[in-house]
């Protein structure tokens, strides 16, 4: 009995303190944990299509960008991976670990064409 | 008449209450995240697939006398094509550069050579002899020096000899440094209760180092041209107490390079670590 108040509680105060998000949104969330579940397994070329679905689901959100552009990068797509991190910190301008990724992402690029002198 | 609620009872509610706080602030504040780490392919700056052989010739190099830095560049960058290239590299001796280019500087019965390499026909024009430095000090005495690259005939007779490899040569130049000046450094002290605290402070210091500037220039050993080139500039400083031998100080400059100088034929990759979010 203490158990089972306790569970509905805990089940209730969750329920209240979710955003009411759009369906949009909560399929590309599916999309946008199922793309990070497959990376993690080094599976990015899945994640790649379900981060694309999940941005095509739903273009602001900034997170499903900030992944794509990880997985761009991963796969050596880098113009891509660029556009794909500017538009996440243009729906998302205060994220520090999208403005870390990208600034990460920058010093490869920008270290790997410096100084490049055509003859 | 209230009724009292067990003791262990409440005690669970509370937990149940606490932890469900925390599940709703972190649903609340909505960002999951999961570092992963990355390989960043980096595709090859320049097109090496007609050659199977690399010669690394040589560099016309200056500055500090402590360290033979044409003969260092060579060692360590074959030996880093042998580890991390296709291409078979050739174990040859090195081209006296300096004395190619003085003796590029003079006029000469053969036919004098314009700016690329390419012979010049008119027997009337015949150019200025331009006096190299002997001693390369600093980027002012190497400049003259740079001709040489640009002598196309030069480096297809090269090429010739060798097979028609692809050429890596260039210029390096390592010189001493010293820079004074506010510097900030953590220092540690101990607070009234003995515990450990780090402070950052400016100190005056006066530090010595070298700068290292190698400029890498790859030339196709069937044309003689320049197929591709590449400059750094790279900088170490000790505190002036610190005696630092210069190998050490070039080695540990050319590690920072080594990347930079086979990305540029052939693909590497960058490990990393980013951050997913949900």
């Amino acid at each position: 009995m203490q158990k089972r108040d306790a569970c509905l509680v805990a089940v209730l105060a969750i329920a209240a303190a979710r955003p009411l998000l759009a369906d949009a949104r909560s399929d590309a969330k599916a999309q946008v944990d199922f793309g990070i579940s497959v990376a993690q397994r080094g599976l990015w070329r899945e994640a790649i299509y379900r981060w694309e679905k999940a941005v095509q689901i739903d273009p602001t959100y900034a997170a499903a960008y900030n992944d794509l552009a990880i997985a761009y990068e991963h796969e050596g797509q880098l113009s891509k991976a660029r556009k794909a991190y500017e538009k996440a910190l243009e729906l998302d301008p205060n994220n520090t670990q999208i403005r870390q990724n990208y600034d990460l992402f920058k010093e490869i690029n920008d270290r790997t064409s410096a100084e490049k002198e055509k003859p | 008449m209230t009724a009292r609620v067990p003791k262990k009872k409440s005690r669970n509610l509370a937990l149940a209450a606490v932890a469900a706080a925390l599940a709703a602030v972190a649903l609340g504040c909505g960002t999951t995240y999961y570092e992963i780490p990355i390989e960043t392919p980096i595709q090859p700056k320049m097109d090496v697939s007609p050659f199977q052989r690399v010669l690394v010739a040589g560099f016309v190099t200056g500055g500090t006398e402590d360290v033979d830095a044409n003969q260092e560049t060579v060692r360590l960058l074959r030996a880093q094509l042998r580890n991390k290239s296709s291409l078979k590299v050739i174990d040859a001796d090195l081209l006296p550069l300096m004395e190619v280019a003085q003796e590029h500087g003079q006029p000469s019965a053969s036919g004098p050579s314009d700016q690329s390499g390419q012979a010049i026909a008119d027997p009337r024009i015949v150019p200025k002899s331009v006096a190299l430095p002997t001693q390369i000090k600093d980027e002012k005495d190497l400049e003259p020096y740079e001709r040489v690259f640009a002598n196309t005939a030069y480096w297809k007779r090269i090429g010739e000899e060798f097979q028609n490899p692809l050429i890596v040569t260039g210029t390096v130049l390592f010189s001493p440094h010293s820079r004074s000046g506010y510097v900030q450094r953590d220092q540690e002290a101990y607070d009234s209760f003995g515990r450990r605290i780090v402070r950052p402070v400016r100190m005056y210091m006066e530090r010595k180092g070298f700068i290292l500037r190698p400029k890498f220039i790859f030339i196709d050993g069937r044309t003689g041209a320049t197929m591709y080139s590449e400059s750094y500039r790279e900088e170490i400083l000790y505190n002036a107490q610190t005696n630092t031998p210069a190998l050490s100080s070039y080695f540990e400059l050319m590690d920072r390079l080594v990347p930079n100088f086979l990305s540029a034929l052939s693909s590497q990759k960058i490990k990393g670590t980013r951050v997913l979010l949900k």
